[in-house]
């Protein structure tokens, strides 16, 4: 059987004004439909320009990407994107920051009523119901993010990629925010690749976690399964073995044998 | 260039038009004027801040007071200069009666206002059809910014009178050519800044048009336009600015009712408290217009 995302032999180089900047080499990666991929590495080790490649965004110097049996060519509300400073458009409402998705994913086949039920329901799904009518000014940083996935899941992606999504958020809103992702996703079946510098994250959400070595050059160091039983708790979770496990390892992973190198890198 | 968004001259009134304004909304303000009125609306709901108020309307009138009185003092003595009693008594004698008409040479200065005021619309409108338009185009095509950035900073510093022989010769009669020289001053703070603001969209919104796959026109609308509508007041209201400053020179050469001709016609008359009541109107008419168009961007800012 052929994974859902195919990732092979893809390399990077960027040409930037100082010369070539070998970004990635050689990734492989395969993942399953319904998987939840976590991104994981130092900061500058690339993690974000592999997402940009699946999402298209970014074309690979060489190698190839397949997602669902069709080449990546570029951007696609198939492959929809939440990013990191969520990016919503300051200039229309939550509605119409969600609706602007749907109407360019559903517009051609549904009717007007239709389109605005479905933006209401991604609203809905995230608690964001009560500020529909509100513009990305008037509320808080963890909100705009909610908003931001709303706007993500309602395009019904094949794959959700999330670019360090909870980064600029409070330690308690994140808390908040993964947990509530974790129902969406439990909910929605979605496949989804996450980039995180957050090892508790990256343990709590995924099912496999992939470990970056440090750039330049970098690439896949190790990818780790995470066995844990869904649905998860963050508080049983916190005294339970495997979860520790999964821990130390990535922990070992980025700061005893890929620690000493992020210097020479920065 | 870009950076002078909001500032307004007129910081008094607008202090004050800022305190209603944010009394309204909880919107975060992003002009200089107006960055003085978060602190200012608690102070007026609890206890009146008297003090800030006098400092806001004494100081202006202070000042005018003093130019007055220098002026006063300086014409004391003067047989050809009007005191600012002379001037004054001739400005109630001249707008008691604004729309007379004896004659093409000899009309109220409200006919001169409007008919120069005109000219400016109508030049300016043609600018803004042109320029902004255009602005995009440069800011868009890298092939297209290239040819015409050279031609554009070649063009930009010339003055505006340089080209009203061009006009003259072109359009044959003075009025076209005075439109002309307002159309050609007043593009190009519209065409760099609509393009500016067009090169600094931010990424991330250029991002999310792509992951969505949104069609150019929805680029255009949702996106591109309402980002770099901020810049694109800019440049109009640099534009208006210039236009205003440049068809009283114009007038002045071409003839014809209008502010700048009425100007050198008294001049011509020798009637100097008219001349100083120009000055007045002029300095005003510029102020309103200005600060209409500050009032325009401020309700188009975000966030």
């Amino acid at each position: 059987m052929s994974a859902f995302i195919d990732i092979s032999q893809a390399e990077m180089v960027f040409n930037t004004k100082k010369g070539q900047f070998h970004a990635l080499r050689e990734i492989n990666l395969q993942i399953n439909k319904g998987e939840f991929i976590a991104l994981i590495g130092h900061s500058g080790c690339g993690k974000s320009t592999l997402l940009n490649l699946i999402a298209g965004l970014l074309t690979p110097t060489s190698g190839g990407l397949i997602c669902d049996r069709r080449e990546i060519a570029g951007p696609g509300p198939e492959r929809a994107m939440v990013f990191q400073n969520h990016s919503l458009l300051p200039w229309l409402t939550c509605f119409e920051n969600v609706y602007l998705a749907v109407e360019r994913v559903f517009g051609g086949k549904e009717s007007k009523a239709q389109l605005k039920a479905r933006t209401e329901a991604a609203l809905e799904l995230v608690n964001m119901s009560h500020a529909t009518q509100k513009r990305p000014g008037e509320i808080s940083g963890g909100m705009k993010q909610r908003v931001g996935i709303a706007r993500a899941l309602a395009m019904e992606p094949k794959v959700l990629l999330m670019d360090e999504p909870f980064g600029a958020l409070d330690a308690l809103t994140r808390a908040h925010l993964q947990d509530e992702l974790l129902k969406i996703v439990a909910r929605t079946q979605s496949t989804v690749v996450m980039v995180t510098h957050d090892v508790d994250e990256a343990v709590l959400l995924s099912d496999r976690i992939v470990m970056m070595t440090n750039g330049p050059a970098a690439t896949i160091g190790e990818v780790l399964d995470v066995p844990l039983a869904r649905p998860r708790n963050r508080v049983e979770l916190a005294e339970d073995a495997t979860y520790m496990h999964c821990r130390k390892a990535v922990l070992d992973f980025l700061y005893t044998r890929h620690g000493v190198a992020h210097k020479q890198a920065a | 260039m870009v950076s002078a968004v909001f500032h307004s001259p007129s910081e008094a009134s607008d202090a004050l038009r800022a305190d209603k304004a944010s009394a309204k909304s909880a919107s975060t303000p992003m002009t200089a004027a107006s960055s003085t009125a978060p602190a200012s609306t608690p102070a007026t709901k609890a206890s009146f801040d008297w003090a800030g108020l006098a400092l806001k309307i004494l100081s202006p009138v202070a000042g005018l007071a003093l130019l007055i009185g220098i002026w006063a003092l300086l014409t004391m003595k003067s047989t050809t200069f009007p005191t600012p009693l002379q001037t004054w008594d001739a400005a109630v004698a001249l707008f008691s009666d604004p729309f007379y008409s004896n004659g093409p040479n000899d009309q109220g200065i409200g006919w001169n206002i409007w008919f120069s005021l005109k000219r400016v619309a109508m030049g300016f409108g043609l600018a803004a059809l042109v320029g902004i338009p255009m602005g995009f185009i440069i800011g868009r095509s890298q092939v297209i910014g290239g040819m015409l950035n050279p031609i554009i900073s070649l063009l930009r510093p010339v003055s505006p009178l340089a080209w009203l022989p061009i006009g003259l010769l072109v359009f044959k009669s003075a009025d076209p050519a005075a439109i002309w020289t307002i159309f050609i001053c007043s593009i190009w703070p519209m065409i760099i800044n609509t393009a500016v603001g067009v090169q600094r969209v931010p990424e991330d919104y250029l991002n999310v048009a792509k992951v969505l796959n949104l069609s150019e026109w929805k680029i255009v609308t949702k996106i591109l336009f309402p980002s770099v509508l901020p810049y694109m007041l800019t440049g109009v209201r640099l534009s208006v600015g210039t236009a205003w400053l440049v068809i009283v020179a114009a007038e002045m050469l071409t003839g014809g009712v209008g502010i700048g001709f009425w100007v050198w016609d008294e001049w011509n008359n020798l009637n100097v408290s008219h001349i100083i009541i120009a000055i007045f109107v002029i300095g005003i008419v510029g102020l309103l217009l200005e600060n209409a168009l500050v009032a325009i961007a401020k309700r188009f800012s975000f966030e």
